[in-house]
């Protein structure tokens, strides 16, 4: 029985190998040769010339993710010690955002945080502006908030913060509450508890949601765009102008994707290593 | 460990809600704005919904959004719960890497998945011209056009392709909880294997099937990256015309749909918890009764 129904599968395998493996490895052709068609590796020597859009990419993504973490730990931990009607409705909140477009989200916060946005007009109102000006001695008509790295990862953190808070909170609500109980009972005050038995159990979750914020994160391309001004140019907008902006150079694009390939790879690597057996973390 | 949440733990709670909604709340305020500014309250007006609907360029995007949301979602359902069930049937030597290629979509960057779909398209276009022209110029009978374009098709088979494995991830737990010997003692009792796939294994996954469905629904309206690269020019989402806008001038009207988006999922993921709610009680109320 168990054989005839593995054939279900087959029409997927060739799904994959047409539409996931040879995509793959058409980048890794593109990666590997010059514009002519010879094999080449001057499109990695190239990436030298960005070292600054690479660190810069980095710094940001590891900040947003930090932030991410921060915030969000907290966030799912107190959920999960809700009652359950509570629960749901927290998951929906969280959930609901996604619907709507990342790219409507990223717009309004340039609303906000534009020179005559919202935030600004909010300080022009409570005077923090004048305020400002006459304890620093500036003269500033507003705040530069938008086309800033902190827009850029304010933007990361609105749009990839649920990615964080849904793997770790499906993780601390199915342990196993008598643990917890047993800590307890053998002496360990609440700080104890958290540090030496959930942190560690919860610690696959944790990893899910920072490889789920940090990849989406370092490849960002629109919410740099959008936030950043175009003068905070990211990996993302890097391998869009080889294939779509004016820096047409495909081959390029190629070695860059292939690098960021490499980065999942290891992400996905050490989630492996430390949170064996959690493979259904990643989702719900 | 049962210990409540302190007020400040929940003033926090409050304030992430908060951040999370205050851009979407605004965006809806400005919705309503007489003036053509999201930062400059005007009074109220419907100006910008009556504007939408004779928006050309943004109604059709809104439709191939929802149109190749749609249908990515219900090709991939399908596909990803048979695929689900003939990796449940496989041995593990074969099935774990089969398993790790299903997650590369996932795990990848959006711009990786879209970069390199969009180089495959683009040699397949390359191949089949050749071919076609060739095979033109054998027979007359057939006419193949040599020359394919990205589009629709191409957004279809992206959307598909980053589906399918949220669909196999959410379909396989319910598999692998289900009771082996019921589908053994099926077909024992004189089902084929297709009633056993029908009658046993269906109603089984059937939750994982809705969530896998409900979760590909959402990254495919969530998606922009992928979309902007496999799309090509002839075809627009909601998403990729809002990108191009925002290069120019963003209209209100980007906010009346968007509105208008928001509040029909609201309003549908209130009506689907409810039901669930319901179910529940009624469940509940059942188990004490016996």
């Amino acid at each position: 029985m168990k054989n005839k129904l593995s054939h279900f599968a087959i029409p997927y395998v060739i799904w994959m190998a047409l539409f996931v493996v040879a995509p793959i490895i058409i980048v890794v052709i593109y990666a590997f040769s010059s514009a002519s068609g010879g094999f080449t590796l001057a499109n990695f020597a190239r990436m030298g010339t960005y070292a600054v859009v690479f660190t810069r990419s980095f710094k940001l993504a590891i900040i947003a993710t930090i932030i991410c973490l921060l915030i969000g730990y907290p966030v799912s931990y107190m959920m999960s010690k809700e009652g359950p009607r509570f629960q749901r409705i927290a998951m929906v909140l969280i959930m609901l955002p996604m619907w709507m477009n990342f790219l409507l989200r990223t717009y309004s916060w340039m609303s906000i945080l534009e020179n005559n946005g919202l935030l600004n007009q909010l300080f022009q109102k409570i005077g923090l502006i004048v305020l400002y000006n006459q304890v620093f001695g500036t003269d500033l008509q507003y705040f530069r908030l938008i086309n800033t790295q902190g827009a850029v990862v304010l933007g990361m953190v609105y749009n990839y913060l649920p990615f964080m808070i849904l793997p770790i909170y499906s993780v601390i609500i199915k342990l196993d509450r008598s643990l917890i109980e047993a800590a307890h009972d053998l002496g360990a005050n609440t700080f104890n508890v958290f540090r030496r038995v959930i942190l560690p159990l919860s610690l696959p979750g944790v990893l899910s949601g920072i490889t789920m914020v940090f990849v989406p994160s370092v490849s960002t391309f629109a919410i740099s765009k959008m936030l950043g001004g175009g003068t905070e140019m990211m990996l993302g907008d890097l391998i869009e102008q080889q294939f779509l902006g004016g820096a047409y150079n495909p081959q390029l694009g190629a070695a860059i994707s292939l690098v960021m390939m490499v980065i999942v790879v290891v992400c996905m690597w050490v989630m492996n290593r430390f949170g064996e057996g959690e493979e259904q973390a990643v989702m719900m | 460990m049962k210990k409540n949440n302190s007020f400040l733990n929940r003033l926090f709670m409050v304030l992430v809600f908060v951040f999370l909604y205050a851009p979407i709340v605004l965006l809806i305020v400005f919705s309503f704005n007489a003036g053509n500014s999201n930062t400059v309250w005007k009074g109220f007006s419907l100006d910008w919904y009556a504007k939408l609907l004779h928006d050309r360029l943004i109604m059709q995007s809104v439709y191939t959004t929802l149109l190749v949301s749609l249908l990515a979602t219900v090709i991939a359902t399908v596909a990803g719960t048979f695929a689900a069930i003939g990796f449940y049937a496989m041995r593990r030597k074969l099935r774990d890497p089969l398993m790790t290629i299903n997650n590369i979509p996932m795990m990848n960057a959006d711009i990786v998945t879209g970069v390199s779909l969009c180089l495959f398209f683009v040699a397949f276009f390359g191949l089949w011209s050749d071919f076609a022209s060739w095979f033109n110029g054998m027979q007359h009978l057939v006419r193949l056009p040599t020359r394919l374009t990205m589009g629709f098709g191409t957004l279809l088979i992206a959307h598909i392709c980053f589906n399918i494995p949220y669909v196999i991830l959410s379909v396989g737990p319910k598999l692998r909880q289900m009771d082996k010997n019921l589908v053994d003692a099926a077909m024992d009792l004189g089902c084929t294997w297709m009633q056993a796939f029908r009658k046993v294994i269906l109603p089984e996954i059937k939750p994982g099937i809705v969530s896998g469905a409900l979760t590909a629904f959402t990254m495919s309206i969530d998606d922009f990256v992928i979309s902007y690269f496999t799309a090509g020019s002839s075809a627009s989402t909601l998403a990729m015309t809002i990108y191009g806008m925002t290069k120019k001038r963003v209209t209100p009207e980007i906010n009346a749909i968007s509105t208008l988006l928001f509040v029909t999922v609201l309003v549908l993921l209130a009506i689907v918890n409810i039901r669930e709610a319901r179910q529940e009680r009624r469940r509940s109320a059942e188990l004490h009764r016996t």
